[in-house]
């Protein structure tokens, strides 16, 4: 079984995905900042692949992606960063880049590479269902990496039933019409959204990213779906304190606990 | 026999398509429904047409013009979309994208701007239908087209500088995207170009298609046939020329010419000439030809003229590129300013930087004499006084 799914076998609730720039602050974090998140609690880890062009970011993952690639970050630097990983990082990683470096760097080749390190699965938020369908499910389904779709409020019912039908491990909700960035609250009109998705009783389980920020979002986002997924809040504490384990165990006591 | 309209999934052959993320999705498929059965109907023709004559000012002219005929030694064509409203083609297609935002319903606009020609044409369209305009530049942009901003903010528009990336078109069109993201419901976004994720380019292609049906009738009347041998139109993401070819795209008789902007010459490392030096890749939801790097990162272009600024290019030229229908050539810095220079003392006008590179182009084909050219003169110098003044020393 995939590391994913495995997870969503074990863990009933309150799972926390967490997100985080690969080459951020420095170029060598990434391995330290994924055993750090391990080691306090963290279920799940996207590694984000910097791009020069986020469209579906806003202002701190864009600045991380841009610090990154002043950094000197590139896909096949972050590939030998991973390299190993899996002798100390046992909980499932998943690669999270725009279409472009991964179509430079080669769709199979990429894949490949996954599969050599032990990576679990991808989200590509730019790659179309349709595109995915025609082109790339069969290389992803041949190598056992899993393949994260999203949904957004204006997803209609029925295109949420085929994107919960291809996508693997979990569908990614996103939390509301907007691009990645933290915010305090959750409104009303998102919750009739979870609520609306829980009840279509998907065949796969569901983890709500976007604006998810501090232990009260991440308590209410975990009472409508399995989990959640902390990005720019991780980002910009790393942002403003750099990196350290202490200061990675605070933040996720601080989401767990409040 | 090759295809030059989008197939069923808005692809031109290997390029185009809808590279979006499902945050977007609602957005493009409601417009992919629907923007043929709106530009098609009875009621959005006849209101289209009638703007573009009592608003926009066309028919533009197709001007001959003698003296630089005579020193080209060919048969030299002039079509005169600087006579437009504000001053380019580009009022063409926001006349266009106004009208079907209305049968969309939609109550908000949001555009890109590089040089602000663009956000001009947005402007003047949104305060004619009552409609809030939000406009993303790039703040360097901002400030070095300090004009066109009033002019935006005289329109009733919304400037909103954007301060990420390099601070250019590239960035002023992710921003607006991601406003797009943010207002999924009542926001329409007028691209201004034939650029980003289906159904844009063969919309954007078919506003701006006006200049070549035009250029047929009049043609017809100024010469024995009505089509020219060459056609030239300079290449940022390519709208003006997409228009200007549109007509003549399966006619093999007529050579097509995009004119990319050299800027500092193609190998300075300092260019736009995206077809000649891009390769295949992902910018704003559409599969082109690109400038990047060997990883993947969008490089930033350079050219003195804002407006062929942009890495990308619409994948419709891409695909003419690619498969050898349109020639590509690339002008400098120099030499645009010295084509410009040159129709404004032979001909008494004064184009647009843009358009000075397809100007430049007349140096570097060989005509016969009984050629017949037309150059697409897209745009009006008015904005480019300032650089025409300090760097032709005037």
């Amino acid at each position: 079984m995939n590391n994913i799914d495995l997870l969503f076998k074990n863990k009933e609730e309150g799972i926390l995905s967490v997100y985080l720039t690969a080459g951020y602050p420095a170029l060598n974090d990434t391995a330290a900042i994924l055993m750090s998140l391990q080691e306090h609690g963290a279920d799940l880890v996207e590694v984000g692949i910097p791009f020069s062009d986020p469209l579906a970011d806003g202002p701190v993952i864009q600045q991380s992606s841009q610090v990154a690639l002043g950094n000197g970050m590139t896909l096949q630097i972050l590939f030998e960063q991973l390299e190993g990983i899996r002798g100390k990082v046992r909980i499932p990683l998943i690669l999270m880049g725009y279409l472009n470096p991964i179509l430079r760097f080669g769709m199979e080749r990429f894949l490949d590479r996954c599969k050599e390190i032990g990576i679990d699965g991808a989200i590509i938020p730019d790659l179309p269902l349709d595109e995915y369908e025609l082109h790339y499910r069969e290389q992803f389904r041949k190598r056992g990496i899993c393949h994260v779709l999203l949904i957004t409020p204006q997803t209609t019912p029925d295109r949420i039933r085929k994107i919960a039908a291809l996508s693997d491990g979990f569908i990614y909700m996103v939390a509301d019409a907007s691009t990645t960035g933290a915010k305090d609250s959750i409104r009303q009109i998102q919750i009739d959204y979870f609520s609306r998705i829980r009840e279509m009783k998907l065949t796969r389980p569901a983890l709500i990213g976007f604006g998810i920020s501090n232990h009260e979002t991440f308590a209410t986002a975990c009472k409508y779906a399995r989990g959640a997924i902390i990005g720019s809040a991780f980002i910009r504490m790393l942002g403003e304190a750099g990196f350290s384990d202490q200061k990675v165990a605070d933040f996720i006591r601080s989401i767990r606990q409040g | 026999m090759m295809r030059f309209e989008t197939d069923h999934r808005g692809f031109y052959g290997a390029f185009g398509g809808a590279y979006i993320p499902e945050m977007l999705y609602p957005n493009i498929r409601e417009l992919e429904e629907n923007y043929l059965r709106i530009i098609h109907s009875d009621g959005f023709q006849e209101e289209f047409r009638r703007l573009l004559r009592d608003f926009a000012g066309r028919p533009t002219p197709l001007y001959e013009a003698l003296r630089l005929s005579d020193y080209y030694g060919a048969r030299i064509f002039l079509k005169r979309e600087d006579l437009n409203h504000t001053g380019a083609h580009k009022i063409n297609n926001t006349v266009g994208q106004i009208l079907v935002a209305g049968h969309l319903g939609k109550k908000r606009i949001i555009a890109e701007t590089g040089a602000g020609q663009h956000g001009v044409a947005t402007a003047t369209v949104c305060a004619r239908a009552g409609l809030d305009c939000i406009v993303y530049m790039g703040a360097l942009d901002v400030e070095r087209q300090a004009p066109n901003v009033k002019k935006m903010k005289m329109l009733g528009a919304e400037v909103v500088p954007v301060q990420c990336g390099n601070k250019t078109l590239k960035d002023a069109t992710n921003e607006a995207i991601r406003d797009w993201i943010n207002h999924p419901v009542d926001t329409h976004y007028i691209i201004g170009s034939v650029v980003g994720p289906h159904p844009y380019p063969d919309m954007v292609t078919r506003f701006q298609s006006v200049i070549s049906g035009e250029m047929k009738r009049q043609l017809k009347e100024k010469t024995d046939r009505d089509y020219p041998d060459y056609i030239l139109a300079c290449v940022g993401g390519g709208s003006n020329a997409a228009g200007a070819f549109y007509h003549y795209l399966e006619q093999y008789a007529v050579n097509l010419v995009s004119v990319e902007a050299a800027g500092r010459g193609i190998h300075s490392g300092f260019t736009a000439a995206t077809s000649l030096l891009g390769s295949p890749g992902i910018i704003h939801g559409s599969r082109t030809l690109l400038m990047q790097d060997e990883d993947g990162q969008i490089r930033e272009p350079y050219s003195i003229s804002a407006g062929l600024d942009y890495p990308g290019v619409g994948p419709l030229l891409a695909w003419l590129a690619g498969t050898g229908r349109a020639s590509v050539y690339a002008a400098t810095d120099e030499e645009a300013l010295q084509a410009a220079l040159l129709c404004a003392r032979k001909e008494g006008i004064i184009p647009a930087l843009e358009t000075a590179h397809a100007l430049a182009a007349l140096e570097m084909i060989p005509f016969r004499r009984e050629d017949v050219v037309v150059v697409n003169l897209s745009g009006r110098g008015d904005k480019d006084m300032e650089t025409y003044i300090d760097k032709l020393g005037i």
